[in-house]
């Protein structure tokens, strides 16, 4: 088999996931709401004094990688 | 101590001579030093890092929610229950900065039971998971309302599941992007046909990857071109979608047939790229404001529910819808009036402002009739319901056909004029030159009419429009003035009416003209005035209380307000009542026509005041600009008491008309229609919303575009008011620049029409030309709006 149809097959594939993730960007929501993720993705770390952070950043930062999939 | 000057911790607010202070931080009211007390022992003082005086004063009635805690309205609300977890979507107006979003994401941190809250900004709403278990709908409403993010909830919140977003523009986008994207690498080695071996050799296999390519966006990303050309064609009208569909329908099938027969590579990296640009002007004309709506009725307006008093006494909360005539229903103060009713119980002193624009109050006494829509400022009242929610003298108005659905638009834009007349040309070139070459050369005939079709394919012309109306969108939005949607732009300038409501349109809500006559106070009496004037809130005492010019502030000995009559104070022997003319010692007068305040100080009657409302700045000027461009008039829903105020200020014959019902508006609207005139209404109440609805473009005036309008095609923000001719003219200059970028396109046609015509059509030319016309004529028309825009004002 000629190596265009492998390196046309690695081409095709890569385009698709890049437009599966598209897709998937879409169905959670990126692109409902544009604004609100920018502001809060300054909030953290500057929040608190060094003693509690560790404590006050952990469910904020669970909540920004979860924050398409709710229930 | 605090100064006049020194500004709430809290709220940003000036500090009033009865500011609290604590912990070194001046606040404005109780309310707000009881926010900032909840976020500091809470950990929550990053609040005010963030953005100084980030807050809203908290304005919270005990009780107004309690109606969430009855489990059938709180399931109507809630957006997902598997009974340990709820999910609600709240809507908080007063969400304006970032702050905002970090303490409404941190609301775990006041209520354990709160699992997670995000606030969409742009909607300004905030969904909040929780655990039924540990904390229920009303406890959060009534924590958010603490705060100062009291949540609004209408009766349009309940019942009818809410609408989701359409996305299917955003996928059709991606599915186009995507496609033309991998077909322009497909077709790259064929723009520069070398004999090369290896392209010989797998000519074939892309060239089939690219019909691959090309089906999803011939039959996902185009198909609303196609079904919209074939609904024009059905009702006999050839709108723009004609030809783009054709031009689309055409390149896919002669691609489709060249690749099969070899004859050549097709133009599939033409057709995706048409479709590509088409479906971009869509989706930038379409944006608008998430945090606005224009569709707006009475229900989100009134309340959810109600409490009915049943005959042995007891309260009960009903839902709205519920209500039936004849229930007696109690209304505390700063509630809503559902339905229309007679007052049984306590003082009336209803603010009938989202109804009809007018500010004052109005004093119902008991046995009289209350409108659905008022709002109760005095005392808890009683009612008995005479109508139900659907049937009152307000809501009744919605029954009307201009609120009906679906109702096509009689409007054809002005790309689907052009459009019939550009497809009979496209179709009579074709024509012409297939005969031609029906005697050259026949063999060419298939080849010279499909490619007529294609490069006459109205790209330009058909993204001219979007274009350029998106961005005059964009660009009033800038200016406070938010519009539905871009057909509005084109209506804008073709409006030849405009009709004016007075009271809160014409008028501010506040008053500027007072008027003295009686006897001359004394200078104690008029100290004592002042003083009095101090302690109420009536809207009345506190214009009156800003207009005096008296400083000397004296405390009271005793102070008293009588809720829907007046106030009474007094110091000394001296004594003082303001207030209606039953209330005040001695009083004969009658002059229900104007907004009047009695006085009489020691039992004795002194005089009265008289307050006009005031007029929004520049509306003479407004006017008279208008009036050169388009035949003006007013309608009122008021007494002809301010004829002649108007007269001084507006043009000379303008026609004013009072004492309007809100359907008397409506069909006003309707029969200048009938007679051939676009009509613009500029309104601000409910009772306009009939004939902002009936008119080609209905314009809500809102002091606070966030609170409410009724339903409308563009809302305006008050205070821009004045530049309302500037825009229109704005929107006429926006139409000059389709059409001179309808011309810009024509010349790019006529170009590609020489190749075709000629037989010589390759597709790389069409490659290039397409994508050529489409930027320019997007860049055109984004230079020429931006440049209308910085003329506006």
């Amino acid at each position: 088999m000629s190596v265009i149809y492998v390196l046309l097959t690695i081409s095709i594939v890569v385009a698709l996931l890049f437009f599966i993730a598209f897709i998937h960007s879409v169905r959670s929501g990126q692109y409902e709401d544009a604004y609100t993720p920018s502001v809060r993705i300054l909030f953290e770390d500057e929040v608190l004094k060094p003693e509690d952070s560790t404590e006050q950043t952990a469910p904020e930062t669970q909540k920004t990688n979860s924050k398409s999939k709710q229930i | 101590m605090c100064m006049d000057k020194e500004l709430c911790f809290h709220c940003g607010l000036p500090c009033d001579i009865d500011a609290v202070l604590f912990q070194d931080k001046s606040f404005c009211c109780r309310g707000c030093k009881t926010v900032y007390e909840i976020f500091d022992s809470n950990d929550l003082k990053y609040y005010y890092d963030l953005q100084s005086a980030a807050g809203t004063s908290p304005d919270y009635t005990p009780g107004k929610f309690d109606f969430l805690g009855k489990p059938e309205i709180a399931e109507q609300l809630l957006e997902f229950n598997d009974g340990k977890h709820q999910v609600v979507e709240f809507f908080i107006p007063s969400i304006h900065c970032s702050s905002c979003i970090w303490v409404l994401e941190n609301l775990q941190k006041l209520s354990p039971g709160v699992v997670q809250s995000q606030v969409d900004f742009p909607k300004k709403t905030v969904r909040i998971t929780f655990k039924a278990s540990e904390t229920g709908l009303k406890e959060i409403a009534v924590l958010l309302s603490r705060i100062g993010y009291e949540p609004t909830i209408s009766l349009a919140d309940s019942g009818s599941a809410k609408k989701r977003e359409d996305k299917r523009l955003i996928y059709q986008v991606g599915v186009a992007g995507f496609a033309f994207g991998n077909i322009m690498f497909l077709s790259f080695p064929e723009y520069f046909e070398v004999e090369e071996f290896w392209l010989d050799q797998y000519k074939v296999l892309f060239r089939w990857l690219m019909f691959a390519f090309s089906v999803p966006v011939v039959f996902y990303a185009g198909l609303d071109y196609l079904t919209s050309a074939y609904k024009g064609l059905r009702s006999k009208f050839l709108n723009i979608d004609v030809p783009i569909a054709l031009g689309i329908l055409v390149l896919f099938i002669r691609s489709t047939l060249e690749i099969m027969f070899d004859w050549g590579s097709g133009f599939f990296d033409s057709l995706s790229g048409l479709v590509f640009f088409l479906l971009l002007g869509k989706y930038f004309q379409k944006r608008t404001y998430s945090f606005l709506s224009f569709e707006r009725d009475y229900k989100s307006y009134f309340p959810v529910a109600v409490t009915r008093i049943d005959e042995t006494g007891i309260e009960e909360i009903v839902q709205v819808k519920d209500v039936v005539k004849g229930d007696r229903l109690l209304i505390r103060h700063g509630e809503l009036i559902p339905v229309d009713g007679l007052l049984q119980h306590g003082d009336g002193e209803i603010d009938y402002s989202f109804v009809t624009g007018e500010a004052r109050p109005v004093h119902v006494a008991r046995g009289e009739k209350l409108f659905a829509g008022g709002k109760q400022l005095g005392g808890p009242v009683e009612i008995m319901a005479v109508e139900s929610v659907s049937q009152s003298y307000l809501t009744r108005l919605w029954s009307h056909s201009v609120f009906g659905k679906g109702e096509e638009s009689r409007f054809k834009t002005l790309t689907d004029r052009i459009g019939k007349r550009f497809t009979i040309a496209v179709l009579s070139i074709a024509l012409a030159s297939a005969i031609y070459w029906a005697y050259a050369d026949p063999s060419l005939i298939w080849n010279v009419v499909t490619a007529v079709l294609i490069i006459a394919c109205p790209c330009a012309i058909a993204l001219s429009a979007p274009f350029t109306l998106g961005n005059m969108l964009r660009i009033f939005g800038r200016r406070k003035f938010y519009l539905k949607d871009a057909t509005v732009v084109e209506k804008l300038a073709e409006i030849d009416t405009a009709i004016f409501d007075k009271t809160g349109t014409l008028t501010t809500r506040k008053y500027d003209d007072i008027l003295y006559e009686g006897n001359t106070l004394t200078q104690e009496e008029k100290s004592l005035l002042k003083s009095t004037l101090r302690a109420s809130n009536h809207p009345l005492s506190r214009s009156l209380y800003t207009l005096l010019k008296e400083q000397d502030i004296t405390v009271l000995d005793h102070y008293e307000e009588h809720y829907g009559k007046g106030l009474y104070g007094s110091k000394g022997k001296a004594s003082v009542k303001i207030g209606s003319s039953e209330f005040v010692d001695n009083c004969k007068e009658e002059r229900p026509d104007r907004s009047v305040v009695h006085l009489s100080a020691n039992e004795k009657y002194k005089g009265h005041f008289i307050l006009y409302s005031q007029y929004r700045d520049g509306i003479s000027r407004l006017m008279s600009d208008l009036e050169r461009r388009m035949d003006i008039g007013v309608l009122s829903g008021d007494h002809d008491g301010e004829r002649n105020r108007l007269e001084a200020l507006l043009p000379d014959l303008t026609p004013m008309y009072f004492n309007q019902s809100p359907e008397d508006k409506l069909f006003f609207v309707r029969s200048l229609q009938d007679s051939g005139k676009q009509v613009m209404m500029v309104g601000d109440g409910l009772n306009d919303a009939g004939a902002l609805a009936q008119s080609d473009v209905g314009i809500a005036l809102s002091e606070d575009i966030n609170v409410f309008s009724p339903a409308c095609d563009g809302i305006l923000d008050a205070e821009k008011f004045k530049f309302l001719g500037s825009y229109v003219e704005a929107s006429q200059k926006a139409m000059r620049v389709i059409k001179m970028s309808f011309v810009l396109s024509l010349l790019y046609n006529l170009i590609g029409l020489y190749f075709a015509v000629t037989g010589q059509l390759m597709p790389v030319v069409a490659a290039i030309l397409m994508p050529l016309s489409s930027i320019s004529i997007v860049a055109f028309t984004t230079l020429a709006t931006n440049w209308i825009g910085r003329d506006i004002n």
